[in-house]
């Protein structure tokens, strides 16, 4: 059991490969479905998600698929559940086991998120049902005294005492320290943030015991604010940020580093990932691997193109979108990526979205 | 590499760790600004230096000569061959090493005491100047001995932070680049050592290293977990190294010290004194499988100490390490104390006519170390079969 689950972290890390975050929770998928012109129903849910999991994602570089726990449970049009769709090809089934965010007493604007109590039984549960891998994300403001001691501790202790859950369960955690791009901060002061919280995680989980040769990572790229004022910064920037941030927090028994794209565009996120590895592997390389775990980064133009027609030939487009946006971040994984991106949404800007899902209806 | 998924032995544990245990958590609510994680190196002067050094040190095939006993340890040494623990015969015996032919081909760094720092050679020539000759950068030891925890079963903590900054200046102005302090942690029968010897050292370490490296010293952070009395097994040893190295870590990182400007000197993983000895396999997998799961890749070089292993098995380890990490993020290597000067001595015997015999034999050694941190160690050692070469720890050294 042990080995296994150390197998699977390394097959979901392997070279060239990725993940898709399909996690999001009925709220939020909700609110996208919406603005592309559905109603939020569980059927509009499943046949949108169904593009995914029936296109050939897998050859395409997808190692594993995060998925809600309503999708776990459903099946395609022609009766085939979603696991069985994404075992056939190769790609593990991973399960959001988070309940969401909720405020933290005290600390306006910050979080902690909800899920401990209930979270052995769904765990069980979900293993039954299929799962391999699990998620847990913990969302961080930068900015203004943010984020502050007692969130960046709350949060470090939850998403350990979950991923040792996890591991005890037979499931590989994924660990996302989400630190938001909400805030006018600049880079350099994201990159302090970034290695106070990412560090004090990893201090957390050796603490626990977990095994961090099971454990995969899901930071965001060092990245200036949203609304910062300075210029935009290039890829070579991000990149070396970013491996100096991880490169002094991550031991070199973790397998495998996936970044989130958390309101990146589609090109953007594949750029910055395809610079960072390049940088990395002519810097010396890097003892994990540098992937990706995206959710918008990988759907947006898929769903632009599902709102504009749901007949049988789009569905085919989609799926091949859907193919097309997973290979060319497989391609940046290996760092090398090269043009033209299949993206159809970059040039509308940010995929940055203010809802957060405080919400706690599912 | 292979790794189980129950890391933890079934052993008792002095006392648990709170889960706030850095207390000191509670000051700071919300209002305290959690600040600079990489602010050290845009506003430290020394910190492309600091870099510059820590890689040249830990380069490959390159270990450090452990050189820095305190006077009194000296002493005992010298006691063993017959020699009297005097200013000038400790000089010599420095002199021997540092201008041992060719050791500059295998050595990168000598750690000096205080004392050895400002000494000439019988001919004048500072000794900095001689290892700078040899393309050997010279390195002080800055902690002042350890000292006993009251309220602990012998546990310790280790002394120097006063006025280390000032003493940092004068040593890197008179040559040094580099600077080592050491901290004990103990493993007893069934027992590691406890949250407050483990917090109050890693504190120590890290608050050293960042006053070395804001006067240009590179430090070698050192939390030795002593190889000590019982039957503990090698799977609590890397139990217990691997929590000590998390808060040392941790603490590094919170003290804003700039991890490409350290180097780290621990341990290997060895099973207790009354246990039964491990291969140089068995111990390179628990070494390997710690320093990965805590050490993260921007320290450039990890310097193991020799700590009470033989001159052979410091070698055929070190070895071992290589081939259990063959990609290894940062320099599997050396700093090695007794495992290069033991049989140097014995082979001095104090005695002028043997002078050039004990330099071969301490420059064999160096090699022979080389070579095994470039995986290339063939044998046969230089100093083959010795038993193990225990030291007893010292307390209320005061430097002296």
């Amino acid at each position: 059991m042990s080995l296994e689950l150390i197998e699977t972290a390394k097959y979901l890390s392997a070279p060239g490969k990725g993940l898709l975050a399909s996690d999001e929770s009925t709220g939020t998928i909700g609110k996208r479905l919406e603005k592309a012109g559905f109603e939020n129903t569980e059927e509009a849910r499943r046949s949108y998600r169904e593009l995914f999991y029936t296109a050939p994602i897998g050859e395409a570089g997808i190692s594993g698929a995060i998925l809600f726990k309503e999708t776990l449970g459903q099946q395609a049009a022609d009766g085939t559940p979603f696991v069985e769709c994404l075992q056939r090809q190769g790609v593990l089934a991973g399960i959001k086991v988070d309940e969401g965010l909720v405020p933290l007493d005290g600390c306006p604007g910050e979080t902690s998120t909800r899920g401990l109590a209930t979270l052995e039984a769904a765990c069980r549960g979900h293993v039954a049902q299929g799962a391999k891998f699990a998620k847990w994300r913990a969302a961080l403001k930068v900015g203004g005294g943010c984020p502050t001691e007692q969130c960046i501790e709350t949060n470090a202790q939850q998403l350990a005492e979950y991923a040792a859950v996890c591991q005890a369960c037979g499931l590989v955690p994924i660990v996302e320290p989400e630190l938001l791009i909400d805030g006018n901060h600049d880079q350099a002061a994201f990159a302090d943030a970034s290695t106070r919280v990412i560090s004090r995680c990893i201090a957390h989980l050796q603490r626990k015991g977990v095994v961090l040769e099971a454990t995969l990572i899901k930071p965001q790229m060092i990245i200036p604010g949203a609304d910062c004022t300075g210029p935009k910064a290039d890829p070579s920037e991000v990149a070396q940020h970013t491996l100096a941030v991880m490169r002094q927090c991550v031991p070199a028994a973790i397998p495998g580093i996936m970044f989130l794209s958390g309101g990146q565009t589609e090109e953007e996120a594949t750029i910055n990932l395809n610079r960072i590895n390049q940088e990395a592997q002519q810097s010396g390389g890097c003892p994990w691997s540098l992937s990706f775990s995206f959710g918008r980064s990988l759907q947006a133009s898929v769903l632009k193109l599902w709102s504009e027609d749901q007949g049988e030939a789009s569905k085919a487009r989609c799926r091949e979108m859907a193919a097309a946006l997973a290979h060319a971040n497989s391609r940046a994984v290996l760092g090398k990526f090269e043009g033209p991106h299949p993206s159809i949404t970059s040039q509308q800007g940010s995929l940055r979205e203010t809802f957060r899902g405080w919400r706690t209806d599912v | 590499m292979q790794a189980s998924l129950s890391s933890r032995p079934n052993i008792a544990c002095r006392s648990q760790f709170a889960a706030g245990a850095a207390a000191t958590s509670k000051r700071s609510r919300c209002s305290s600004v959690v600040v600079a994680g990489l602010a050290t190196e845009k506003d430290n002067p020394f910190a492309e230096e600091l870099k510059a050094n820590a890689k040249h040190i830990s380069r490959r095939g390159r270990g450090i000569l452990a050189s820095d006993e305190s006077n009194a340890t000296t002493g005992k040494r010298l006691e063993t061959i017959g020699v009297d623990n005097t200013e000038d015969n400790r000089r010599d015996w420095r002199q021997l090493l540092y201008t041992a032919p060719d050791l500059g081909n295998y050595i990168s760094g000598a750690i000096m005491f205080e004392e050895t720092l400002y000494q000439k050679s019988r001919e004048g020539v500072q000794f900095v100047d001689l290892l700078k000759e040899q393309g050997i950068l010279p390195g002080i030891k800055v902690d002042t001995g350890l000292q006993v925890l009251p309220g602990t079963d012998g546990e310790t903590t280790t002394q120097g932070l006063d006025n280390l900054g000032a003493r940092c200046e004068a040593y890197y102005k008179q040559g040094a680049r580099f600077a080592k302090w050491r901290a004990v942690l103990k493993i007893s029968e069934g027992e590691g050592p406890s949250s407050q010897a483990i917090l109050e050292n890693a504190h120590g370490l890290a608050r050293y290293a960042q006053i070395a490296q804001q006067n240009g010293l590179v430090p070698i952070v050192e939390p030795e977990v002593t190889l000590g009395p019982g039957a503990y097994s090698i799977e609590e040893t890397a139990y217990w190294s691997e929590r000590v190295y998390s808060h040392v870590m941790r603490l590094l990182n919170e003290y804003d010290v700039l991890l490409e400007g350290i180097l780290l000197k621990p341990n290997m993983c060895l099973p207790g004194l009354d246990a039964p000895s491990a291969s140089p396999a068995e111990v390179a997998k628990y070494t390997v499988r710690t320093m990965m799961r805590t050490i993260p890749p921007s320290v450039p070089g990890i310097h193991f100490l020799s700590g009470g292993m033989s001159e052979e098995e410091s070698t055929l380890n070190l070895q071992a390490l290589q081939d259990a990490c063959p990609n290894s993020p940062w320099s599997l290597t050396f700093s090695y104390g007794r495992a290069l000067q033991s049989a140097t001595l014995k082979t001095w015997q104090g005695k002028e006519e043997n002078w050039g015999k004990a330099q071969a034999i301490l420059t064999a050694l160096a090699k022979a170390n080389s070579e095994a941190q470039l995986g290339q160690y063939k044998g046969p050692h230089p100093a083959p079969g010795g038993g193990r070469i225990l030291q007893a720890l010292r307390f209320g050294g005061a430097g002296k």
